[in-house]
């Protein structure tokens, strides 16, 4: 079980890429964005072992440049406590605004209470922080992703038939949000009806399981929708040659192989995450709350509806 | 209860089987009662998607019988069945060794590993517990590293034992009764077998009467690691892809399947086909589940109550059958 809560929270959380990459990356090495000017702003992300973040992290040094602020960049290597001492060292430096994407949303709470100490505004960027008080939460917005997905699963299957829903870890925000979401989309079609909702847990394997079973109760089938990719891949191995033609299958997150899936025709869409505009907001946002100007508690990223029709938007990425 | 009861009266060759062992009564109660609440669940093809979703299990299952036979555990095995399956699609497609080849290599890295477990089990004195718990860490981790993170396309040929034969038959079935009878063989027939039961049964005991207890779990570990290997290339086949995160947990549902098909943690008891129901129960269950479409959360807790029961019943039925 405490593997599946590792495995959860990783799914949860990353969104983009189910798994981590390899060895190596430097740690807390530091990347300056030059053009000096008077505003330093530290950025501590969780790691950047994985591409998702890397491109999260690309999007905060451009709008630095563009900002003329020296942004600081350092990989907690998904080790919270790691990243309470980056953030202490932050203050320390004198930073003006503090950016953290959190390695654990409660485990970041005494980083957060470190900088609220020392009158440091924090952006919390991709993730939450409970239980410490940030300036500004910049995150993707998983409900209008679902609803996103919805309307696009409904234009895919001319409005009608059944359509059904696969669940990923039970409990976690990502699923509880996308679910939602797509409750709320899909309720604007009367045609189209829900006829079973079961978990896969975001597992390709459990996907291919539980579409294969779902089948058999439901053979009428017309449209699915999967809380991530990978149940989607999965989906679209237990639909086989059905897959994109007679039965319509809408995934999230974008990741490599859910775009190759939708460029083969066996993935119809998949609602894709913007992590270069997640970092982007982050320090536009950061410099905003140096200047004491007035924040929303959250800012929603939007997400994106990618298709066989603009999917070179995000293989190129 | 009452429900097995009255098959028992039906026939008398099911009695003896039923009160041999108490698993295969829960998993008829279980049957009974899912064709009684959904009708899409007692059909040819529905039975034979469970036995493709319980081969991958069973497999790993009848490895991990091995060791708990003789008292030991193995939680490496799902981590194993994902290094396994990652090398061999690694080797194949970036190495561009030919698929046999690769496939070989992959049973190698499982049984590798699983010498690496009993090497320090036997030898370096290691709880089991935590020489394979370390194994699961640095396996899982070896099949980030190989992968980058990323699934790596199965090579097609290998892909083939997720299909079916003749577009009927799914290959993991078969795999997984091939698997089963040389899990038999080597439990009944074998000097090995007998070795595994004589070290759980009293590990002591065994050293005395002349078996050389250390080289036998270097065979009972490594056992378990081939049977990882190829329930990790069963599972990447049905996907055509190796993922490394894949079987992450299976090594709990191993454990489970084993203890509910009437083998003691503590050794010197089990058998291939008790493990053979116990991972079939699981899959019943999960597909039952599906069909009904009981919530999400229910569902754990529904599986959780059933593992308990099925082995309730066995030690029940040992306790008051003989």
């Amino acid at each position: 079980m405490r593997i599946h809560a590792l495995v959860a929270a990783g799914a949860a959380l990353t969104l983009g890429l189910t798994a981590c990459g390899s060895s190596g990356t430097s740690s807390a090495g530091s990347t300056g964005a030059a053009s000096g000017g008077d505003v330093k702003i530290g950025m501590s992300i969780s790691t950047l072992n994985n591409p998702y973040f890397v491109q999260l992290r690309a999007g905060a040094e451009a709008e630095a440049k563009k900002l003329g602020v020296t942004l600081t960049v350092t990989d907690a290597q998904n080790d919270a406590s790691q990243q309470v001492n980056q953030v202490q060292n932050f203050t320390s430096q004198s930073m003006k605004a503090i950016i953290i994407n959190p390695v654990d949303s409660d485990a970041a709470a005494p980083a957060v209470k470190i900088a609220e100490r020392s009158n440091v505004p924090v952006i919390a960027v991709d993730r939450g922080v409970n239980g410490g008080k940030v300036a500004q939460t910049v995150a993707s917005d998983n409900v209008a992703g679902g609803k996103l997905a919805a309307e696009r699963l409904a234009k895919e299957i001319g409005e009608k038939g059944e359509v059904v829903v696969l669940q990923g870890v039970p409990g976690t925000s990502a699923s509880r949000d996308r679910g939602q979401g797509f409750a709320e989309g899909i309720k604007a079609f009367p045609g189209i009806k829900v006829v079973a909702q079961q978990p896969a847990d975001f597992d390709r394997a459990k996907g291919l399981d539980v579409m294969t079973n779902l089948l058999q109760s439901h053979s009428g089938v017309t449209g699915v929708f999967a809380e991530n990719d990978e149940m989607a891949l999965g989906a679209i191995k237990a639909l086989g040659a059905k897959a994109g033609k007679d039965v319509k299958v809408v995934g999230f997150d974008g990741t490599p192989d859910g775009l190759k899936a939708i460029e083969a025709g066996t993935l119809a869409a998949s609602i894709a995450q913007q992590p270069a505009l997640l970092g982007q907001q982050s320090v536009q946002n950061a410099v905003k709350a140096v200047k004491s100007e007035q924040l929303e508690a959250t800012a929603n990223v939007p997400v994106k509806v990618a298709t066989k029709d603009n999917l070179s938007e995000f293989t190129g990425a | 209860m009452l429900v097995s009861t009255n098959v028992l009266a039906v026939r008398p060759t099911a009695r003896t089987l039923l009160a041999e062992n108490g698993s295969v009564a829960a998993l008829v109660v279980l049957v009974v009662a899912l064709s009684l609440l959904s009708g899409d669940f007692l059909t040819v093809t529905n039975l034979l998607n469970v036995g493709v979703q319980a081969a991958v299990t069973a497999i790993l299952a009848f490895g991990s019988t091995f060791v708990i036979i003789t008292s030991g555990i193995d939680l490496s095995v799902g981590a194993v069945a994902a290094l396994s399956a990652i090398v061999l699609a690694w080797t194949a497609a970036d190495s561009g060794l030919p698929w046999p080849l690769a496939t070989l290599v992959a049973l190698a890295v499982g049984i590798g590993c699983g010498l690496v477990n009993a090497a320090l089990i036997a030898y370096g004195k290691l709880p089991p517990f935590i020489a394979t718990l370390a194994m699961l860490g640095v396996a899982r981790g070896l099949a980030l590293v190989v992968s980058q993170g990323s699934p790596i396309e199965m090579p097609e040929a290998v892909s083939h034992l997720g299909d079916t034969v003749g577009g009927y038959l799914p290959v993991p079935v078969l795999v997984m009764a091939l698997m089963g009878v040389i899990a038999a063989v080597v439990l009944n027939r074998t000097y090995a077998g007998r070795a595994m039961y004589a070290i759980g049964g009293n590990e002591e005991a065994a050293r005395l009467s002349g078996i050389a207890v250390s080289r036998q779990k270097l065979v009972t570990y490594a056992l378990s690691g081939a049977f990882a290997a190829v329930a990790g290339i069963v599972l990447a086949s049905r996907l055509a892809s190796a993922q490394p995160q894949a079987a992450s947990g299976y090594e709990l549902d191993a454990i489970a399947a084993v203890v509910i098909g009437g083998a003691s943690l503590s050794g010197g008891k089990g058998r291939a086909f008790g493990t053979l129901v116990g991972a079939l129960i699981l899959a019943v269950l999960r597909n039952g589940l599906n069909l009904l479409s009981v919530s999400a959360f229910w569902q754990q807790v529904v599986i959780g109550v059933v593992i308990a029961l099925a082995v309730l019943l066995d030690t029940l039925r040992r306790r008051s059958g003989r």
